[in-house]
């Protein structure tokens, strides 16, 4: 009998190692290998369990859903990693539900505490699932990015939180089915309608939030169980997810309360004709080259900063751009890439990206460590950024984004801008990037025009 | 109350320790932090098999083998997409 908690323990100190080892790239893969090694015994020790039936059906529930994660995680590709890790939490959350209910069925004799645990764990899952779920349809496309900002929708979230706590005190009281699937309900609604608050330029710390949420309801999970196991690894993921959910809203100068109140920025930028330029601009003084201007400039650089966005995702343009720095590398230039921490829709979306391009990751730098390196840039190449290298920022003090650190481009030689209009970017603020002398604006989808690039300079190189 | 606060105790200091090790996390692996966690929160598993199998195959018991596949997806899925990614970092 004493194997099993001996096996729980080793599983804990297994998943710890696990997320140690992601310190480093190079003990990452060992990381991964300790986090299935502790998830192994962990099962293993609870089929074991005394008085554990109906091993036929469990061994069949747990086939299909490990097939259809083993299908999910084979065909998911790269760029489609947000919303990947937003379906995963949901899981979680449900199964913290259906486990919460299952507690609620069998222990018929429950005490006050363990009622109170029922409770908290089945409403922590139900509010992670449909917001996760309300999470991946947006970062699906599936529903718009803008958010839904209903009339007096913090007065009907209070009214939520309070009908929770009656009903909270209702199944405490009488430990009835009906107070408890009502919360459930209920939590729900509170989970959908918080996420759908929220604009498309938050998703990197929504989706952090949601991440902590799952750990908190597997924690719950584990008071109802009275499962120190589950409570170990619930807290880890939980505290993960939070401390994701500081540095991406550091990453964008906002507090995470006032990114959970929602409302803030617009939806998906408008997709504008490709080159469409305003009079306006035009008075504004934008210069508009041409890719083998862009080119000529690149070849004859000693240090080329490469600045991508979530622009460069959706145009899956990171393939082609690898190849661009090689021919530059192969004509000698320097070349670098600069991250932001809230570049992309998830936390380290980019490294990823870039990494399925074959970059080595030794050629990406993060903002902090590159920030004072663009005085000698010579070229820096933004594609499909906007907010992240805003000077406004530094120095508007009216301006939204003010106090947001950023990618602070503006100081290279040239910056080079491709982009598909002068349209401003998920926070709907324009950006005086484009207006400055050094600027140069390349309009196109960023694919086509780094794959001309490529082109252009293959013919250089000939000749 | 005393069993309660023995787990109030384990997770407190489940919390500190995910909290020191977390902040050395290298933020080009972000990502893969996130798909293992979801890969370890899976861990959940453990509590819908005791839901599915340790009373009898009533409401609840269904609704613990539903916990189950779910779970399944989550720990499969996560680890899996993981070693995907890492796979894909490398120096120059």
């Amino acid at each position: 009998m004493t194997f099993v908690p001996l096996a729980y323990i080793v599983a804990a100190i297994c998943f710890i190692l696990s997320l140690k080892g992601l310190s480093t790239p190079a003990s990452a893969k060992r990381g991964n290998l300790y986090g299935i090694g502790g998830m192994i015994l962990a099962l293993a020790a609870t089929l074991v369990v005394p008085g554990l039936r109906g091993y036929a059906l469990i061994g069949l529930a747990g086939l299909l859903g490990g097939g259809l994660g083993a299908v999910l995680a084979t065909r998911v590709p790269m760029t489609a990693m947000p919303e990947m890790v937003a379906l995963l939490h949901s899981f979680v959350g449900a199964a913290a539900t259906l486990v919460a209910l299952a507690t609620h069925h069998h222990e018929l004799h429950a005490g006050g505490v363990q009622r109170i645990e029922i409770y908290l764990g089945a409403i922590i899952g139900a509010v992670t699932f449909t917001g996760s779920v309300v999470a991946f349809a947006k970062l699906r496309g599936t529903i718009g990015g803008k958010p839904l900002t209903l009339p007096g929708r913090h007065a009907i979230d209070a009214g939520f939180v309070l009908a929770l706590a009656g009903l909270a005190g209702w199944y405490v009281h009488s430990p009835a089915s009906l107070p408890l699937y009502l919360a459930v309900v209920l939590a729900g609604v509170v989970g959908a309608h918080a996420i759908l608050a929220i604009g498309g330029a938050d998703m990197p710390v929504i989706v952090s939030v949601l991440n902590s949420a799952s750990g908190w309801a597997a924690a719950a999970t584990g008071f109802v169980l009275g499962n120190d196991l589950l409570i170990i690894t619930g807290a880890l993921v939980g505290s993960s997810g939070a401390i994701l959910s500081i540095i991406m809203s550091r990453g964008m100068n906002r507090s995470i309360g006032s990114v959970l109140l929602g409302g803030f920025g617009g939806g998906d930028t408008v997709a504008e004709a490709p080159g469409s330029i305003t009079s306006e601009a035009i008075a504004k003084g934008v210069n508009v080259g041409d890719v083998e201007t862009a080119v000529e400039l690149m070849r004859g650089a000693r240090d080329v900063i490469v600045v991508p966005g979530y622009g460069m995702a959706v145009a899956q343009a990171q393939h082609p751009t690898k190849q661009l720095t090689e021919l530059l590398e192969e004509a000698g230039v320097r070349v670098r890439f600069a991250i932001h921490p809230v570049a992309g829709r998830l936390p380290g979306h980019m490294n990823v990206l870039l990494a399925e391009a074959d970059v080595p990751y030794d050629q990406v730098f993060e903002m902090d460590d590159i920030n004072a390196d663009f005085d000698d840039a010579d070229v820096v190449l933004v594609l499909g950024a906007n907010d992240i290298v805003n000077p406004d920022a530094l120095d508007k003090p009216g301006s939204p984004i003010y106090g947001m650190p950023i990618l602070e481009v503006f100081r290279a030689r040239t910056v080079m801008v491709v982009k598909r209009s002068l349209s401003p970017g998920f926070s709907g603020i324009d950006n005086p990037l484009y207006y400055r002398e050094n600027t140069m604006m390349v309009f196109g989808d960023a694919r086509d025009v780094v794959e001309s690039m490529v082109r252009q300079l293959k013919g250089a190189a000939v000749h | 109350m005393t069993e309660f606060l023995g787990h109030l105790t384990v997770f407190v200091l489940a919390c500190f320790v995910g909290w020191q090790i977390i902040w050395k996390v290298t933020p080009a692996l972000h990502t893969p932090l996130m798909s293992v966690t979801n890969a370890i929160s899976g861990i959940i598993l453990v509590g819908a098999i005791l839901a599915a199998g340790m009373g009898t195959l009533d409401l609840g018991g269904w609704l613990g083998l539903a916990a189950v596949f779910l779970a399944a997806i989550n720990v499969v899925g996560g680890f899996w997409v993981t070693h995907r990614m890492l796979n894909l970092f490398r120096r120059r």
